[in-house]
């Protein structure tokens, strides 16, 4: 467009000028472009994550894309003082916390048959009369397969079944532990941890290293575990019948209408040298658990009827006193959950496998 | 031709210090979708902070310009320039207000505590709802995206007004010499 104003240069400059600044427009809207990732990929995003997870089963709109078969449970935590001397989070106090809950199973598919998946999840959201809030997904396996989020990508996509057959690819899984040899060990460990029979009785651990900051600022890298109060009883081959589809969930379900179920929140405190960034590390066996609390779930409801299925689990809601680790898994968890909660919030939520079903006081 | 005169020195502190919160909330936006996971709870924490911090500069910054309006753009300019200027303007005010606000209600629907500055908690401004959650995040980015093109709009025409038409429109903002 030509200028309209007497003090303007004559044509040749001003080309030159709409082209300076045509320049710099562009070289502003690239950095943009590159930032978000709309210039082509630059390695790995949350979305990518939930892409990977999504893969590995059909699609179920409205479902979580990991630890989509689950049920929302309720109750409370109580802190018994022994955890202050570690962190000033007043869930350590008395203070009595609500709590809304979720067992699940890992993977994508809300129909899964229970005695199939290897893996069991005890997510939970504690919160104070104050508002503070605590959100924490444990897992019932030892310790975790990866330690990067990079890793952890590699490890679903080797675990995409064959798109030709639909079954699993144990190449895929033996080249990936070999790359990864802590996913390998972990997997020795997996093999050799008995599994139990129910929810009840089972062992969960929280997966990354948190940092808890005491009154005195002092700081203590820790992980964490619920370690119910049931004696462990083994799991037995009936669990693999066709009619036991539900077993885990019918059996939640009945020991909650008999009575609450305890567990109790055991913190290992890490020593010089252990690491808090590899997830895949295990910590020696004896460094100092503290029992720091009880959870007793008094209730459960399938999760149409709950109140958990529009909790995202997102490890980095924590209270004052709880700060994130150096662990490079819990942002990423954050992200992929994000991107997660994203895609089926705005999904109409699908029939659930467990539905219309309550126990206890149910949520 | 008459110089064109100045906006006042708080309004250029308000509108360089805003520029440079507003860019880098579209870098760290941009970021926390196609960045590194690794990454993403830093860029979120820090997104939220500023924000607000934006919302709150927003409030003064209308405030300040209602009480005094800018310089009179130069008489000469083209009915449709002096539209769209009008108008882009209007834009950047209506978005640095409904970004903010948008974010803040999309996270009090996402159920999430809303912790910024490092510990202090916003009240909610809605209640968890999933759909809405769903809804107001798309529009998120969509304002986001807008925004952008609305700055890069902006840019282009400052640069216009400051190499090409030379009749101090730039100047009334950037320059650093006494008028």
């Amino acid at each position: 467009m030509p200028p309209s104003t007497p003090r303007s240069a004559s044509p040749a400059p001003v080309l030159l000028k709409l082209a300076i600044i045509a320049l710099v427009l562009l070289i502003f809207a690239s950095a943009f472009g590159y930032a978000g990732g709309w210039l082509g990929s630059r390695g790995l995003t949350g979305s990518a994550m939930v892409d990977a997870l999504q893969a590995n089963a059909d699609p179920h709109p409205g479902f979580r894309r990991n630890h989509a078969k689950g049920i929302c449970v309720s109750g409370y935590f109580e802190g018994n003082g022994d955890g202050a001397r570690l962190s000033s989070a007043e869930f350590f106090t008395a203070t009595r916390a609500q709590v809304v809950g979720r067992l699940a199973l890992a993977g994508g598919d809300p129909y899964v048959a229970d005695d199939s998946v290897p893996v069991r999840s005890l997510a939970l959201q504690l919160r104070l009369p104050d508002g503070q809030e605590w959100r924490t997904g444990m897992n019932d396996i030892p310790g975790f397969p990866v330690s990067t989020p990079q890793a952890f990508q590699e490890l679903t996509e080797a675990s995409h079944p064959d798109p030709q057959t639909g079954k699993p690819r144990p190449d895929a899984m033996k080249a990936f532990q070999a790359r990864y040899p802590e996913a390998a060990a972990f997997g020795e460990r997996l093999k050799a941890s008995p599994r139990s029979s129910s929810f009840a009785n089972d062992t969960y651990n929280g997966i990354n290293a948190f940092v808890f900051v005491a009154a005195d600022h002092r700081r203590h890298r820790v992980r964490w575990s619920m370690e119910p109060e049931l004696p462990f009883a083994p799991r037995t081959a009936a669990a693999a019948e066709p009619a036991a589809r539900d077993a885990l969930f019918d059996d939640l379900l009945t020991r909650l209408d008999q009575g609450p179920l305890h567990w109790h929140l055991i913190v290992t405190v890490a020593a010089a040298g252990d690491a808090s960034d590899r997830a895949a590390e295990p910590w020696p066996a004896d460094r100092e658990r503290i029992d720091v609390g009880r959870l007793t779930l008094t209730g459960a409801s399938s999760e149409p009827q709950g109140s958990c299925r529009d909790i995202v689990y997102d490890p980095l809601v924590l209270p004052s006193g709880i700060e994130a680790s150096d662990d490079p898994l819990l942002s990423a968890r954050s992200s992929a959950y994000a991107v997660s909660y994203r895609r089926r919030a705005g999904e109409p939520p699908g029939d659930s496998a467990i539905n219309d079903r309550k126990a206890g006081s149910a949520p | 031709m008459k110089l064109h005169a100045r906006f006042r020195p708080l309004a250029r502190l308000l509108h360089w210090s805003m520029a440079v919160l507003i860019i880098a909330m579209l870098f760290i936006g941009a970021g926390m979708i196609g960045g590194a996971p690794e990454r993403y709870s830093a860029l979120l924490r820090v997104h939220k902070s500023i924000g607000i911090t934006i919302l709150l500069l927003a409030a003064i910054r209308l405030v300040y310009r209602l009480l005094h309006p800018a310089p009179a753009l130069p008489a000469d300019l083209p009915r449709l320039q002096r539209a769209a200027a009008f108008a882009s303007q209007v834009l950047l005010y209506a978005l640095m207000f409904a970004l903010p606000m948008v974010g803040w209600a999309m996270l009090s629907a996402e159920g999430y505590p809303i912790l910024i500055y490092g510990g202090l908690q916003l009240p909610p401004l809605m209640h968890a709802d999933a759909m809405w959650y769903a809804h107001l995040r798309s529009l998120h980015s969509l304002l986001g995206y807008l925004l952008f093109f609305t700055v890069l709009l902006h840019l282009g025409a400052a640069l216009f007004h400051g190499l090409i038409r030379r009749d101090g429109v730039l100047s009334s903002m950037a320059s650093l010499r006494r008028p």
